[in-house]
């Protein structure tokens, strides 16, 4: 870390914060992905995480993936709380069995000293009603903050993981607020720089979460959106069954553009779910209505070549 | 004799289930080696959130040798027959097996002699069996070989296990057995960072020293009382008093190893909002516990954190790092509060038309409509205003739709105290707000302002008929709505306030408050008996810790129309003591005699003999002075019940005793003559009708 200019410390600059943790996790053999090009409500909805998770092939992937959670806008006005932020994805399949110790070292990266800080796995199981997905694992605390989620992943699109895949998810923003010592995001130094070089969390994103918010509660056009979560839904279904090579079904050619109707409508129903025009009862059905579709699309995804076959 | 240390370490176990664990292990283990004839002389259990270790003391060094004499098939059975038993018993021929006699003829037998195997490789089958059959509530598979049939679950990966037996005094044995690639050996690890290096054990004393000297406290009950001892120390030290927890306190044993306790601070400004909402955000949140002033019993800007670290700063950074965690969920606490202060609890009540509390007993609007005609209907009965007890029916609830309810659920109630209180509303209506909820448990407190009790009563009873009404009642263990709880806090409420309420009359309120908004109902004609007897054996389970008989219960509540809890009880008080006396034992044997008799012969006879018996056909006098006496006593005893002078009623049946033996002495009932006898078996039966002036004794035991 000593080689590094000042400005790309982790502790001192966001982005520099991320390619410390890029940097470690390409040292230990992960693939470095890109953003996912669809809006997710988390990292795990990457296909290199939920696709790739499933059968028995080894992956080992590393990614920033920016989340939206139409619902947890607030108008620029919460120091903690955003609707757009990131996410930084490690899956490793299997899981090493040094793997709690790669996360500490990945955490000593980026300028967490084991030896003054407090750091614990505290239990947190991870369920995704939405995935068809569920893990084992912990809330990974640094001095009574959960600055990660560790999970296990034991099923994915109802489907057994086979081997076990272990995700690490890191809250880039309250990470970076942690090491930069920042109680409010919008103040994150971005870039590094100080004076009038210094580019902040708020000068990038504020505008944005004030314009999503009013979108998100108030303006969406949720005619629209029941529309567009409908067509996702039958376009994904569609996908799906034209992508088998046979009549067998042993074979599936055409499994992420269809994954990628199912991730939008998702994002849809977050959307539909802020606006608050979902009823509570109608919500389990349009949760169940995604994981339906994730399922299939979990099956499909086993008879590829990724997933397993030949 | 030989000990044995067993420990399984793994990454972090979920604290909550730390306890249960040991305790699974230990009894897994001591099962199994008494099954195996290994009586151990004793055992102890450990849960650290990397470990679960047991010692096993004085287990014998070989099983004992068994014998056994295993029957054959008979002399001269098919030849596969023979050889199959000669194979099952391990024997070579025929010539090796006894021949026996029984009526059938000869038999052979085999003596079998199973010689006690080593102690130590019975435990080395039986331990990865353990292992593999443990019952944690959830587990996992990890790593490579997840991808395996049968691959090993564990609670999260399990990463070495050590094995040892032998006696204190020498080198202990390895213990040797493999689970899933992973081999026992003398090999564990101390705490995480502060002594990560492999430590080889060998005995458990050794092993709980080198433990302790690698930073990790082995024993749970142990890591409690030092965060116990430390915390109070630290709070006494700044002049301040732990607010102690003990769930809190278990739960902080379980996420530490080595438990180093520091003291942190916030910003004053925040002791503006409750105390409870501070105390509930750093608890739920952050697992530190609160100090309050020993002065005023209020809270200080002060809290305990417990630290898994020995830190080379002193712990300087750790005590920043969870303050500036703390002030941030206390900001976010006090916005919540001052958000919620903002609306008025009536403003949020319009909410609830789209919250379905149950979909066959609809919305919560419906439901609070209810809770707010039936807590007006009761408020007169039990001495509230009835403004104000509807007042604060509708306003009970309300606080459900706060941002600090939503955060914290278990300040429901006390929120609501709390916004009414803002809104200046009446004491009485800003207190049922909270109290309605009570007694949420046996421990609890009941509510006691007349207003509170109204409401917590409406709130009670309509949930109990609401979900008899649609058949959803508690079974077994079952029990999702807590309806248990409901009828005993009615229960507790009735007779802590000594509330003269006719339940039945209460349940037909609550009935026609839920008619008049729902129709497909079953069964609401049958409705408040079988809620009543419901009541009944909530009374009984109640009386019955208290010491009373549930059998008195039982004879009260079976007379009719006993829906008054509080004359139930007085009269299940008069009855024990009246039961307790000579007179009273007496009166009981010759009412069963009676009973008795009635019984044998309205069965032989096909008939019931429950007319009034007829003076003229008495012949003997003690037929006539019984009669006579059971007269006055009937007369008498009722006008005490009708007094609810149950300890009158008692003794004028006490004068029936005399009577009654007399009866039994000199006069025979089975006479030829036939209307003579049915007679003497009506006055029989007017025992049995008088004595159920104060209670049905055939439900009596004894």
């Amino acid at each position: 870390m000593s080689e590094l200019p000042p400005y790309m410390r982790p502790e001192r600059s966001f982005q520099g914060l991320i390619l410390a943790l890029q940097r470690f996790w390409a040292d230990h053999g992960c693939v470095i992905l890109q953003p996912y090009d669809m809006e997710v409500g988390a990292g795990t909805f990457h296909p290199a995480t939920t696709l790739r998770a499933l059968g028995p092939r080894p992956w080992n992937a590393a990614y920033v993936q920016p989340s939206r959670r139409p619902k947890d806008g607030r108008y620029g006005e919460n120091p903690n709380r955003l609707q757009h932020y990131y996410q930084f994805q490690v899956i490793l399949k299997p899981s090493p069995p040094d793997i709690q110790q790669l996360y500490l070292n990945s955490l000593y990266a980026i300028g967490i000293d084991p030896g003054i800080h407090d750091i614990r796995f505290v239990e947190d199981d991870w369920e995704s009603p939405t995935l068809g997905a569920w893990g084992l694992g912990w809330e990974c605390w640094c001095d009574g903050m959960e600055v990660s989620q560790f999970t296990y992943f034991q099923q994915v699109a109802g489907f057994e993981c086979a081997p076990v895949a272990g995700e690490l998810t890191y809250g880039l923003e309250r990470l970076a607020m942690y090491v930069q010592g920042v109680d409010n995001v919008y103040n994150l130094n971005f870039n590094g720089r100080e004076d009038n070089r210094k580019v902040t969390y708020g000068d990038v994103f504020l505008q944005a979460e004030q314009e999503y918010s009013r979108h998100n509660f108030e303006h969406s056009d949720y005619e629209m959106l029941f529309k567009q979560f409908s067509m996702a839904e039958e376009a994904c279904r569609k996908y799906l069954a034209d992508g088998w090579a046979d009549k067998e079904k042993s074979r599936h050619l055409m499994v992420l553009p269809a994954y990628d109707q199912c991730i939008k409508a998702s994002h849809v129903f977050n959307l539909l779910d802020a606006r608050g025009v979902i009823s509570v009862t109608e919500r389990q059905s349009y949760i169940l209505r995604v994981r339906e579709l994730a399922k299939a699309c979990g099956e499909a995804w086993l008879k590829t070549q990724a997933g397993g076959q030949g | 004799m030989p000990d044995l240390l067993f420990e399984l370490f793994s990454e972090e176990i979920p604290a909550r289930m730390q306890a249960r664990a040991a305790e699974d292990l230990k009894k897994m283990v001591t099962d199994r080696l008494v099954d195996a004839g290994l009586v151990y002389e004793g055992a102890r259990a450990f849960a650290t959130p990397r470990r679960l270790a047991l010692t096993v003391q004085g287990i014998p060094a070989r099983q004992p040798d068994l014998k056994e004499e295993k029957k054959g098939p008979r002399v001269g059975a098919p030849e596969n027959a023979i050889a199959g038993f000669l194979k099952s018993a391990g024997l070579n021929s025929v010539d090796e097996a006894r021949v026996e006699k029984d009526k059938k003829g000869d038999f052979y037998v085999a003596l079998i002699e199973k010689p006690g195997r080593d102690a130590i490789d019975v435990i080395a089958d039986m331990l990865p069996v353990i292992v593999r059959t443990f019952p944690w509530p959830k587990s996992m598979r990890w790593g490579e070989r997840s991808e395996r049939p049968g691959a090993l679950s564990w609670v999260r990966p399990l990463h070495a296990m050590v094995a040892t037996f032998g006696p204190e005094t020498e080198e202990p044995t390895l213990v040797h057995f493999a689970v899933d690639g992973i081999e026992s050996g003398f090999v564990t690890y101390g705490h995480r960072f502060l002594a990560p290096d492999p430590i080889s054990v060998r005995h458990f004393d050794d092993y709980v020293a080198k433990l302790e000297k690698a930073k990790v406290v082995l024993d749970a009950e142990r890591r409690r009382e030092i965060i116990r001892t430390d915390a109070k120390n630290l709070a006494f030290a700044q002049g301040y008093e732990l607010v102690e927890d003990e769930g809190l306190l278990a739960e902080a044993a379980g996420l530490v190893e080595w438990p180093v306790v520091l003291v942190g601070s916030f910003d004053e400004t925040f002791l503006q909002i409750p105390g409870e909402v501070i105390q509930a955000t750093i608890r739920n949140n952050q697992k530190c516990f609160v100090l309050r002033d020993p002065q005023t019993a209020r809270l200080v800007n002060k809290f305990v954190l417990v630290s898994n670290m020995e830190a080379k700063d002193g712990g300087r950074a750790i005590v920043a790092g969870n303050e500036r965690v703390i002030r941030a969920r206390l900001s976010d606490a006090k916005f919540f509060y001052e958000t919620d202060l903002k609306t008025r609890l009536e403003d949020r009540l319009h909410k609830f038309k789209d919250i379905v509390f149950h979909e066959k007993l609809g919305t919560q609007a419906a439901r609070i409509a209810r809770i707010e005609q039936l807590t007006g209907e009761l408020a007169p009965l039990v001495g509230a205003d009835v403004g104000k007890a509807k007042r604060a029916a509708r306003l009970a609830k309300a606080d459900l739709l706060t941002e600090v309810v939503g955060e914290f659920p278990e300040l429901q109630g006390l929120m609501g105290r709390y916004y009414a209180q803002a809104q200046g509303e009446d004491e009485a209506v800003a207190h049922a707000c909270e109290d309605h909820y009570k007694p949420k448990g046996p421990d609890d407190l009941v509510p006691s302002d007349p207003v509170s009790i109204a409401v917590a009563l409406a709130d009670k009873i309509d949930i109990l008929v609401g979900f008899w009404s649609i058949d959803e009642k508690p079974t077994g263990s079952k029990d999702p709505y807590a309806l248990r709880r409901a009828a005993l806090g009615v229960i507790r409420i009735v007779l802590d306030n000594n509330l003269r309420l006719p339940l039945v009359a209460a349940f037909r309120r609550a009935i026609d408050g839920l008619l008049s908004t729902h129709s497909a109902l079953i069964n609401v004609d049958r409705l408040p008996v079988e809620l009543l007897a419901f009541f009944a054996d909530r009374l009984k389970v109640q009386l019955r810790e208290q010491g009373a008989r549930h059998d008195l219960v039982d004879a009260v509540f079976s007379l009719e129309g006993q829906d008054d809890l509080v004359l139930v009880v007085r009269r299940v008080a008069a009855l024990g003591r009246f039961l307790d006396s000579d007179d009273g034992r007496n009166l009981l044997a010759g009412f069963k005699r009676a009973a008795n008799i009635l019984r044998i012969e309205e069965k032989k006879d096909n008939a019931s003999y429950d007319g009034a018996p007829d003076e003229a056909l008495y012949q003997l006098a003690e037929e006539k002075v019984l009669a006579r006496a059971m007269a006055e006593v009937k007369a008498e005893a009722g006008r005490a019940v009708a007094g609810e002078d149950y300890e009158s009623a008692m003794r004028a049946m006490a004068k029936l005793r005399p009577h009654v033996d007399a009866f039994f002495d000199k006069v025979t009932v089975n006479v030829d003559d036939r209307a003579l006898r049915a007679n003497r078996l009506k006055l029989l039966n007017e025992i049995r009708a008088a004595t159920r002036a104060v209670a049905d004794f055939s439900r009596i035991e004894g």
